[in-house]
């Protein structure tokens, strides 16, 4: 394809992403309509906000990837990705909003009472944000190389640039219009190029790409579509380790929880959090769409390059200039992803290695500019180290070592009044750890069958209930003798803002 | 050179026997000094009493306030009743009181205790608890010791007591600063309303309106802290009626980024910056000015800019206000200086760039978070 293309929508994403960020400052009133101006961010803006920073390269190309070349049982990870929100719907959302916290060791501290426990979610912060944002890299590197065709590292230090650039100009803000116009480009740049997919799909005769007969490398249709065959010896134990990551870890993700500080109250950030369901939602329907056509019109691509089956798919079926337009929106979407996700993360880690690090020898500003320089350098130098892991397999551990320490610290420090602060702080030491030893295990090393390997590819199903089983029981022996505070705590955690009451 | 003299220290040994005799008594002493500095309660001794009697080295210890037993150690001792009773006779004299065996018999086996030292407390020259020791062997030093812990405590609660008056008074200057909506406001704006009574009564109907909201919002009674939307809210009234007053005299920029809108602030943070801004900056001048509020999102933090392009002051004069040297009429600026860094520690004081002629720009940092702090 032309690359001109490729490169154009780049910059066209980063320049409008730089646009509005400035523009959205710049944006004055007068006293007449100061009313507007002094009411909160709405659910609509915020869940598009949320769903904006939260769409990630790994959804955008990933999961069409994954199911090109596994089939069915990948759509456990949109679908988690998604009910992951119903977790924090039913049991954080509203609390979390209430305890005033903006960042999770903010929460860990007001909960708490403790400044060990707020420097060990301190740290987790930043280690799940750095595992977080390696595989961001590593996919925005394949993604770049395949529309502008230089090398993957190459891509990847490009991105980790832009995104660099991008919060540097930005300051520190993260500004709500920006995140909710990358949703919709995200969604536009899949929807627009599918439309028209599906409609050359139709007229060739619409075959069904789950058909019996229909075999691609050595897999027939049926066993493509059946959602539990999963690789590797123990489909079952992995399916569910991967759901429990992945439902119990959004509310663990540092760019996520901070969005809910926005909400006007703990009503607002349920009504929010059920409309970012919907907004996902629409959205996860898509790429699964991708993977599936490109069954029909990519075999080829499952072998060696499944990543590039949504970038590829335009020049496949309707080819020309009509083509490398498609193609060129949906390296938009692609980029918008790596883009708003990178961003989000770095900001979180950067926000925390500024506050507790950088700033004891640098003033505000230069802190939080050494600290973005330092979160970003850390997962690329980490990115290129690595072995070639797959982008989803990288995003499911981060997600597993968020469930195993921030969801127990969350959902019990919010519904157990007997959460102490040496439980917390032991379970989420061991849950980190474990999730931690999986990490670099997977990271280092390739391990192919049996039981040892599906453990450690899908370590949640084992480090959640250990570090839940610490907590609680380290908890129970270290009860505190007074506990006014932590039943104060919980009163204000659960009553609605419009019920008069003494919150002091 | 330090590091490297405090590494070979630790090598040869932490000093002589009487050198770490006296760390370790200044580090029990430490150990104690938190609960002591929360005041004189039973929970307060209940987690600093075990520490005092390590200092003394008694087998039992008791502290009263001037009618009852706040706590003895070890917790279940059963010389509280006696305890309490020398307690009363040192209250009485208002100095050290020693019993022997004869006023102390225990009847518990096994028990030594026969003899007492009971020192009074005193918080600002008025005795409020006494510290008890209790011991199996009288002697001379014992006498001391328990003399100087007590006047140790007594400095602890001292410096307690200094805590909370600061405090209330902090909280008498909110109040002070709630009642202060100045007579001037009230006259000139009630003198504007009326001025468009027959004019343009919708407008005046408006305005009454708002000076009634405004009103209940500065009156308010309970609650230290309020919402930054709250505070926006009263600020756009405050204004609007300083409009009516001023004409196109006055004209009002805010940015203000929605997402900083739920912070936490203390209450009247910010409404006594904009009025000093009007009054100071603008006021005297003929063809009025601009004043921009803007308040931006900054990660942990959000920075409202207060800003008029009025007749500045000299900054030196600022300065005098906010360390409390100067008193002048701008009684805002140095309160609200002082709350914003009793709440949220010193490096979230105010920042006024000014000078003469130049208009005055003031800079507000609040923290999204910050313990304890919840409207």
């Amino acid at each position: 394809m032309n690359i001109g293309y490729g490169i154009g929508a780049v910059v066209v994403v980063s320049v409008a992403t730089l646009t509005i960020g400035t523009w959205g400052l710049r944006f004055s009133r007068t006293t007449s309509d100061f009313f507007v101006a002094s009411r909160s961010v709405r659910p609509g803006l915020n869940a598009g906000a949320i769903s904006g920073e939260y769409l990630s390269g790994a959804s955008f190309l990933g999961v069409g990837a994954l199911v090109l070349a596994f089939g069915g049982e990948m759509l456990w990870y949109p679908v988690g990705w998604t009910a992951g929100y119903l977790v924090l719907l039913v049991f954080v959302a509203a609390p979390l909003r209430r305890s005033g916290a903006y960042t999770l060791p903010d929460f860990a501290e007001a909960r708490l009472a403790s400044q060990r426990v707020r420097s060990l979610s301190s740290v987790l912060v930043v280690v799940i944000g750095w595992l977080y944002l390696l595989p961001q890299f590593q996919g925005a590197g394949t993604a770049l190389r395949t529309v502008t065709g230089m090398s993957p590292w190459g891509g990847s230090l490009v991105v980790a640039a832009v995104v660099l650039a991008n919060v540097l100009a930005g300051g520190m803000r993260s500004i709500t219009f920006v995140q909710v116009f990358q949703y919709w480009l995200k969604l536009t740049a899949l929807l627009v190029p599918l439309a028209f997919l599906v409609i050359v799909w139709l007229s060739d005769g619409g075959r069904s790409p789950a058909a019996a007969d229909l075999v691609v490398d050595g897999l027939n249709g049926t066993d493509w579509a059946n959602p539990l065959a999963i690789a590797g010896d123990h489909p079952l134990y992995t399916t569910y380790s991967l759901m429990l990551a992945t439902f119990a870890g959004t509310m663990g993700l540092p760019h996520v929880v901070v969005r809910y500080y926005t909400n006007r109250d703990g009503r607002a950030a349920r009504k929010t959090t059920l409309i970012v369901l919907v907004l996902l939602g629409l959205f996860y329907v898509l790429p699964p769409v991708y993977g599936a056509l490109g069954r029909l019109y990519a075999p080829d691509l499952v072998g060696s390059g499944a990543d590039n089956v949504v970038l590829e798919l335009p020049q496949r079926m309707i080819g020309g200039v009509g083509g490398d337009l498609l193609t060129a929106l949906l390296t938009a979407g692609a980029f918008a992803a790596f883009l708003a996700t990178s961003s989000g993360l770095t900001i979180a880690v950067a926000g925390v290695l500024s506050q507790d690090v950088t700033s004891r020898r640098l003033d505000g500003v230069a802190a939080f500019r050494v600290a973005a320089v330092i979160a970003v350098l850390v997962p690329l130098a980490a990115s290129f180290a690595a072995r070639d892991v797959a982008v989803a397999t990288v995003v499911g551990l981060a997600f597993a070592m968020a469930a195993a320490t921030f969801a127990p610290l969350l959902v019990l420090g919010i519904w157990w009044r007997g959460l102490t602060a040496a439980g917390a702080a032991s379970g989420m030491l061991v849950g980190g750890a474990l999730t931690g030893f999986a990490v670099v295990d997977n990271l280092v090393s390739d391990r192919d069958a049996g039981w040892w390997a599906s453990l450690i590819a899908q370590p949640a199903a084992w480090a959640v209930p250990t570090s839940v089983a610490v907590m609680v029981l380290v908890s129970r022996f270290t009860r505190p003798p007074s506990s006014s505070h932590v039943n104060r705590f919980l009163v204000r955690l659960h009553t609605p803002e419009g019920v008069a009451l003494d919150r002091t | 050179m330090a590091v490297r003299w405090r590494r070979t220290s630790k090598w040869r040994g932490l000093g002589s026997e009487a050198d770490r005799a006296t760390f370790a008594t200044l580090h029990t002493a430490s150990l104690a000094s938190p609960a002591l500095r929360e005041g004189l309660s039973s929970a307060t001794v209940a987690r600093s009493l075990k520490h005092l009697r390590a200092l003394l080295g008694t087998p039992a210890a008791a502290i009263t306030d001037t009618t009852t037993l706040l706590g003895c150690d070890p917790p279940d001792d059963h010389h509280g009743d006696d305890a309490l009773r020398l307690a009363l006779q040192a209250v009485a004299a208002q100095k050290t009181v020693v019993a022997g065996p004869e006023e102390l018999r225990c009847a518990v086996a096994g028990c030594g205790v026969r003899h007492a030292v009971a020192s009074p407390l005193v918080i600002d020259e008025r005795v409020a608890g006494v510290l008890v020791a209790l011991t199996d062997r009288p002697s001379a030093s014992l006498l001391r010791a328990n003399d100087e812990v007590a006047a140790w405590v007594s400095t602890q609660l001292d410096l307690a007591e200094l805590d909370a008056s600061r405090h209330r008074l902090v909280q008498a200057e909110v109040r002070a600063l709630r009642a202060q909506i100045s007579p001037h406001f009230i006259y000139n704006s009630l003198g504007a309303i009326a001025s468009f009574v027959r004019t343009d009564p919708d407008r005046a109907r408006e305005l009454l309106l708002e000076f009634a909201d405004f009103t209940r919002y500065s009156f308010r009674k309970h609650g230290e802290f309020t919402t930054l939307a709250e505070e926006l809210r009263s600020i756009e009234r405050y204004l609007l009626l300083e409009q009516a007053r001023f004409g196109t005299r006055l004209q009002v920029v805010l940015r203000i980024a929605p997402e900083v809108l739920a912070v936490q602030v203390p209450y009247l943070c910010l409404q006594p910056l904009v009025e000093n801004a009007v009054r100071h900056g603008l006021e005297s001048t003929v063809s009025g000015g601009t004043i921009t509020v803007e308040a931006r999102d900054a990660d942990q933090e959000c920075v409202v800019t207060i800003e008029d392009d009025g007749v500045g002051a000299d900054p030196a004069r600022i300065r005098a206000v906010l360390e409390g040297t100067h008193s002048s009429d701008s009684v805002g600026l140095a309160n609200v200086d002082e709350r914003l860094r009793n709440t949220f520690g010193d490096e979230y004081g105010l920042v006024v760039e000014t000078a003469t002629g130049a208009g005055t720009q003031v800079i507000v940092r609040i923290p999204k978070f910050a313990p304890g702090v919840q409207a």
